[in-house]
């Protein structure tokens, strides 16, 4: 019995992290896959999203609120506004610009924002990161099976609001202009829609997704580390983006559950295969092994496993030689 | 007040100039920001320490120190070698992958690709050479006076006087020859500078060629001064980044002049700040380029 808890516990536990993942993967879908913006400080949102709620839930809140549910609202609010309005702030100061500036700018805010976590010791607990943060259904503690039910069920409700939500703007006259922005800027600015205000919108929900995304994993946790949020977490949100389909909902959560298995398969195996000292080395093997993946896929399956529906004649109507 | 950090931040600023000339080369002939730039820097140091230890291992060969510097004429010939070995790694991912994006998508699959490659080279070195920390040499060296109460070892002067004439000898060879002018018509216009008869392909190699052999150049300067590690590469990548933006995307004494001002920069924030913040200085200098002139110092358009 204790051992199919046991199971049941880690195959729960591993869907709310793909599905938390999938999360951050549908914010970058709005961003890359509905738009054509770049980012590549995935982690950095995540993590900012995660820190603001353990912060507003173990520090700042009033005590009497921080271990309630209405704790943990706020602070997924706080998360994602916080991530948001970071977004926007990074997106305005580039969309205008040459189109690989906005992925340059938030490769250096991932930078920064590492360094922070690690050195801005006073706020954010330094390389020891922040424990004790309050995980839903305190009453269900000290049964790790339930729990990871029961917080399955509240994550899956979630991407599954979102979902609906996204796909909804997706075919709004707003998801259709970010479309055509995509396709032909030109024709979309002849149409008298302002190209950067739609980016900077996308942009900034998106971020405001990937922070949601970060505070539920928080949540889900329970301690935070900065050794979590670095370059090879953005990597993998961008793998699960490229090889479930770029530009279709579905194809990213399907992504986000594919490379969640080999991610934690690999994981699983290195750890039962290799001696100690040379599970670094095994770590390194599977950024390949995902890198090799991710670049397959671009060049065999550009269009990723679940292709975006109606793409394909978009592309081919809006197709001419390269200006 | 000691001036040293001039010092010391003019000698990474050299070692920057090396990278930030391939970076800005790449973005203005290939059209995308290479992310896997910071790669090269890392593929040559270990290249070049991997040779020297292969050719030790047939004939009992051990590096030695020349004169005051750490290093001597074989481990040069290796490096040599070794940044041939990075130019022939980056025509190699040019011609598995990057030639069959840029033949079909946008621009933007082009640096997704270039953000994978480098994840992916990177734990690559950490498979081959694990992470610890290595050193070309074990000897100290000493740093001798140099008046104005300056202090410099022997090796950051030899870094600092071969960076400079490289970037100088670079620099001169796009200004003056046909491979200069070709390139910089393929920064304007690639369709119209094929239909002059340049050959497009040709001059994208040239890039790819002449970035890789600078950024691996540059790593074995990292390793002689400060230690290799498979992520020295990577953490260089947002300075070079800044520096091509703050010289203008294209320039090459521009990128040459950036990076001097990043590295001053850095040693400022090591030495008044301190040495925790050192990274986000380029994230500043960014910022404040692309609020007040997001074209850079020489560059022709935003």
């Amino acid at each position: 019995m204790d051992h199919l808890s046991g199971w049941l516990a880690y195959v729960a536990q591993f869907s709310v992290l793909a599905l938390i993942h999938g999360l951050s993967g549908l914010g970058l879908n709005l961003q890359w896959g509905k738009t054509g913006l770049f980012n590549v400080g995935i982690a950095a949102f995540i993590a900012l999203g995660a820190y603001s709620t353990a912060l507003v839930t173990t520090a700042w809140l009033p005590s009497t609120l921080q271990g309630a549910g209405v704790g943990i609202v706020l602070g997924l609010i706080v998360a994602m506004l916080f991530t948001g309005a970071l977004s926007a702030a990074v997106g305005a100061l580039t969309l205008r610009l040459r189109t690989d500036y906005l992925a340059i700018a938030t490769f250096g805010i991932a930078v920064v924002v590492e360094l922070s976590l690690r050195n801005a010791t006073s706020v954010t607990g330094g390389p020891l990161g922040i424990g004790f943060i309050p995980r839903p259904f305190p009453m269900l503690a000290d049964r790790p099976a339930w729990f990871a039910c029961a917080n399955l069920g509240v994550v899956a409700g979630i991407v599954v609001l979102v979902y609906v939500l996204l796909e909804r703007l997706s075919e709004s006259p707003w998801g259709r202009v970010l479309r055509a922005i995509r396709e032909d800027e030109r024709a979309a600015l002849s149409l008298g829609k302002r190209a950067s205000t739609y980016r900077l919108q996308a942009f900034a929900v998106g971020g405001a997704l990937m922070g949601l995304g970060g505070a539920l994993e928080a949540h889900s946790i329970g301690f935070i580390s900065p050794d979590h949020y670095t370059a090879t977490l953005t990597f993998q949100i961008w793998a699960m983006l490229v090889i479930g389909g770029s530009g279709n909902h579905r194809g990213v959560l399907l992504g986000a559950v594919i490379v969640s298995a080999i991610w934690s398969g690999t994981g699983l195996a290195a750890a039962a295969w290799f001696t100690p000292e040379a599970q670094a080395q095994a770590a390194a093997a599977r950024i390949v092994l995902i890198g090799l993946l991710l670049a397959l896929t671009l060049l065999w399956r550009p269009a990723g496993l679940l292709p975006e529906r109606s793409r394909r004649r978009l592309t081919r109507e809006t197709q001419r030689p390269p200006s | 007040m000691n001036l040293q950090f001039l010092a010391d931040g003019l000698v990474d600023g050299a070692i920057l100039a090396l990278g930030a000339i391939g970076v800005t080369l790449t973005y203005a002939n290939l059209r995308f920001a290479n992310f896997a730039h910071g790669e090269f820097i890392s593929w040559g140091a270990y290249l070049t320490m991997a040779l020297a230890t292969i050719i030790g291992m047939f004939t009992g060969w051990i590096p030695e120190g020349f004169g005051p510097f750490s290093v001597g004429g074989g481990w040069l010939l290796c490096a040599l070698v070794a940044a041939i070995g990075t130019g022939a790694l980056a025509l190699a991912l040019d011609a598995l992958l990057f030639r069959r994006l840029r033949a079909r998508a946008t621009a933007i699959s082009s640096v997704m690709a270039s953000f994978g490659v480098s994840l992916s080279l990177r734990a690559l070195l950490e498979l081959l050479f694990t992470s610890r920390p290595r050193y070309y040499s074990d000897d100290l060296q000493i740093a001798v006076p140099l008046g104005l109460d300056l202090r410099a070892t022997p090796d950051q002067l030899a870094v600092l006087c071969a960076a400079i004439l490289i970037t100088v000898g670079v620099g001169l060879l796009l200004s003056h020859t046909q491979l200069g002018r070709k390139m910089r018509a393929v920064s304007e216009n690639p369709t119209l500078a094929a239909v002059v008869g340049i050959d497009v392909a040709a001059v994208i190699r040239a890039t790819w060629l002449l970035g890789a052999v600078l950024a691996s150049l540059s790593g074995v300067a990292v390793g002689m001064l400060v230690q290799i590690r498979p992520s020295m590469g990577s953490e260089l990548l947002l300075p070079l980044f800044a520096a091509a933006i703050l010289g203008g995307i294209g320039s090459v004494p521009g990128a040459a002049i950036g990076a001097v001002i990043i590295g001053v920069a850095e040693a400022a924030t090591v030495r008044f700040i301190g040495g925790e913040w050192r990274a986000a200085v380029s994230l500043v200098v960014l910022i404040v380029v692309l609020l007040i002139r997001p074209r850079g110092l020489f560059g022709s358009r935003p």
